[in-house]
């Protein structure tokens, strides 16, 4: 399965690094990244391969949690509700 | 995929209150029908706890991965007045097992409590529609609901008569829990045996075995794109805006649903396409025909603003779905929603207003508060103008108003949670009672003919 993974908070050192980091951990493997910073706020939205996560609503919470101990706000979601919204 | 487009999703369902609003098991209850009624509740109860075991923890499990909120989890049956019309007893048993039910399964509400009496009534149906006051007041998740006409059919008017009477009933029962009984009964017109909402959804004898229906909600997301456009924007334009905004709404509704269904292995009946509205600010229908640029909803032009966003709502949300179904189209519940609320309590939205949107928008009269002191002929009286509505303009109308007992015009209601809070609205009491006692049948209208 394949998840979108946003994050949105202020700009600073290391969100990437954290985020990878995290995702490396649960064995989550990134497919593409892509970043902008609009105003100061960092906007990032990583698709990610979890094809090997053994939990994926425990992952999904854990990754919540880490964005939110750092003032992030942190969404995991599987890519098929996008796809699902914005294509026919 | 474009990162505009997952930051829209999730926008719409971080501040604009996307959500789906119910997934809605129709359970057919046909196979537990038996002369004895102990032995009848017994099936019910077993095929309904085999049938609906995994609801909850699956659409839990959804909602995580998706991480898109599933508000309710609901169950519909089989009218059970066609079970108590096999057995002796009082049928009041059946709505404490669907409440036992409800309960084990942790479910939000089980519809079902019904009967379709457009025609006539059955043995079964007389029992039923007399035992709901008792039923509702027993009951804390059992919605009930009663079809008193129809298209084809024309309207019962004994019936009209008679859910008058339980409506104030089921107010009275539950007058120290607000009134509730009367929020969990809605007398129909042309009801649609496939609604995934409360409290009329039923589970209709054309249906299968069992099957999944998704309820779908977002009159925040809608509105926040009309107040993005232009002052200025013809309402052929805005018209534009609602439909793509539907369109992307019905697919998680449609992608919810696929999935469901497969991991529940229940096969996929249909999205109701509805705007459903919360209590939160800004979840609102109201808002919406507000910002097409009404100062308040009931202005002069709100029907017309209203018979827009439904059609566009529908073909919107039509191709974005392999089957509409369920009432599809925009709610006007008053105490559901913060800006009928608002405008009932400014006076501007009245009942008789209300009536004239209800010619144009999916459903009917909903959760609308009146004085616990109306009589019973009066809300017959209203609901015979809705259900001749729905007869002639072939749509389904429903009434839903409470009786505040022991409160006046200017006093409130509140249900708390999804239900919401509603001011006591001022209804129209010139006498009725000899059009209501008269009884018998409106006939069908010649749209009936249609063969």
């Amino acid at each position: 399965m394949k998840a979108v993974i946003t994050v949105v908070g202020s700009d600073r050192v290391g969100i990437l690094a954290m985020i990878a980091n995290a995702c490396a951990t649960h064995n989550v493997n990134v497919l593409d990244v892509s970043q902008t910073i609009i105003d100061g706020i960092f906007t990032m939205t990583m698709i990610t391969d979890c094809s090997q996560v053994s939990d994926f609503e425990k992952f999904a919470a854990n990754m919540e949690v880490l964005g939110t101990e750092n003032s992030l706000i942190v969404r995991v979601m599987n890519q098929d509700i996008f796809h699902a919204m914005h294509t026919i | 995929m474009q990162t505009n487009e997952i930051l829209e999703t999730i926008k719409m369902i971080d501040e604009e209150y996307l959500d789906i609003r119910t997934i809605t098991i129709g359970i057919s209850l046909l196979d537990c029908i038996d002369p004895d009624i102990q032995v009848a509740c017994q099936k019910v109860e077993e095929k309904i706890c085999r049938v609906a075991e995994n609801l909850v923890p699956v659409a839990e499990e959804i909602s995580k991965t998706y991480g898109i909120p599933i508000v309710n989890k609901r169950i519909s049956v089989t009218p059970i007045a066609m079970l108590a019309g096999a057995c002796e007893g009082n049928p009041v048993e059946f709505a404490l097992t669907l409440e036992r039910c409800a309960q084990k399964l942790g479910v939000d509400f089980i519809g079902g409590y019904s009967a379709l009496v457009q025609k006539g009534y059955t043995k079964g149906d007389r029992k039923l529609i007399a035992s709901i006051p008792e039923a509702l007041a027993r009951t804390q998740h059992v919605c009930a609901s009663v079809n008193v006409g129809s298209t084809k059919a024309g309207i019962n008017m004994d019936a009209v008569k008679e859910m008058g009477e339980m409506i104030t009933l089921s107010a009275q029962m539950t007058a120290e829990n607000h009134c509730i009984g009367a929020a969990k009964l809605v007398v129909f017109c042309n009801a649609p045996e496939d609604n995934p909402f409360m409290a009329g959804a039923f589970h209709g004898v054309g249906e299968p075995d069992a099957v999944i229906n998704v309820g779908v909600s977002g009159p925040g997301v809608v509105r926040a794109t009309l107040a993005k456009a232009s002052k200025r924007a013809t309402m052929d334009e805005l018209a534009d805006l609602v439909k793509r905004t539907a369109f992307k709404i019905t697919r998680m509704g449609q992608l919810v649903g696929t999935v469901a269904s497969e991991k529940l292995g229940i096969p996929f009946g249909i999205v109701d396409l509805s705007l459903a509205p919360t209590p939160a600010i800004g979840d609102s229908v109201a808002y919406i025909l507000e910002e097409m640029g009404l100062e308040t909803c009931g202005a002069y032009g709100t029907t017309a603003c209203l018979a827009m966003l439904n059609d566009a709502v529908k073909k919107g949300g039509v191709m974005a779905t392999s089957n509409v179904g369920g009432l599809s189209g925009a709610f006007i519940p008053v105490s559901e929603d913060a800006g009928m609320i608002a405008a009932a309590q400014k006076g501007v939205l009245t009942l008789e207003k209300l009536e004239a949107m209800t010619a144009v928008c999916s459903v009917g009269l909903d959760m609308i508060v009146v004085p616990g002191n109306t009589p019973s002929s009066i809300i017959s009286g209203i609901i015979a103008d809705e259900a001749a509505i729905g007869m002639v303009n072939s749509k389904t109308t429903a009434v839903r108003v409470i009786p505040a007992i022991g409160k006046s015009v200017g006093e409130e209601l509140d249900f708390g949670g999804l239900l919401g809070r509603g001011p006591v609205m001022p209804v129209n009491t010139t006498d009725n009672q000899v059009f209501i006692d008269r009884g018998g049948r409106i006939p069908a209208p010649l749209q009936a003919l249609k063969n």
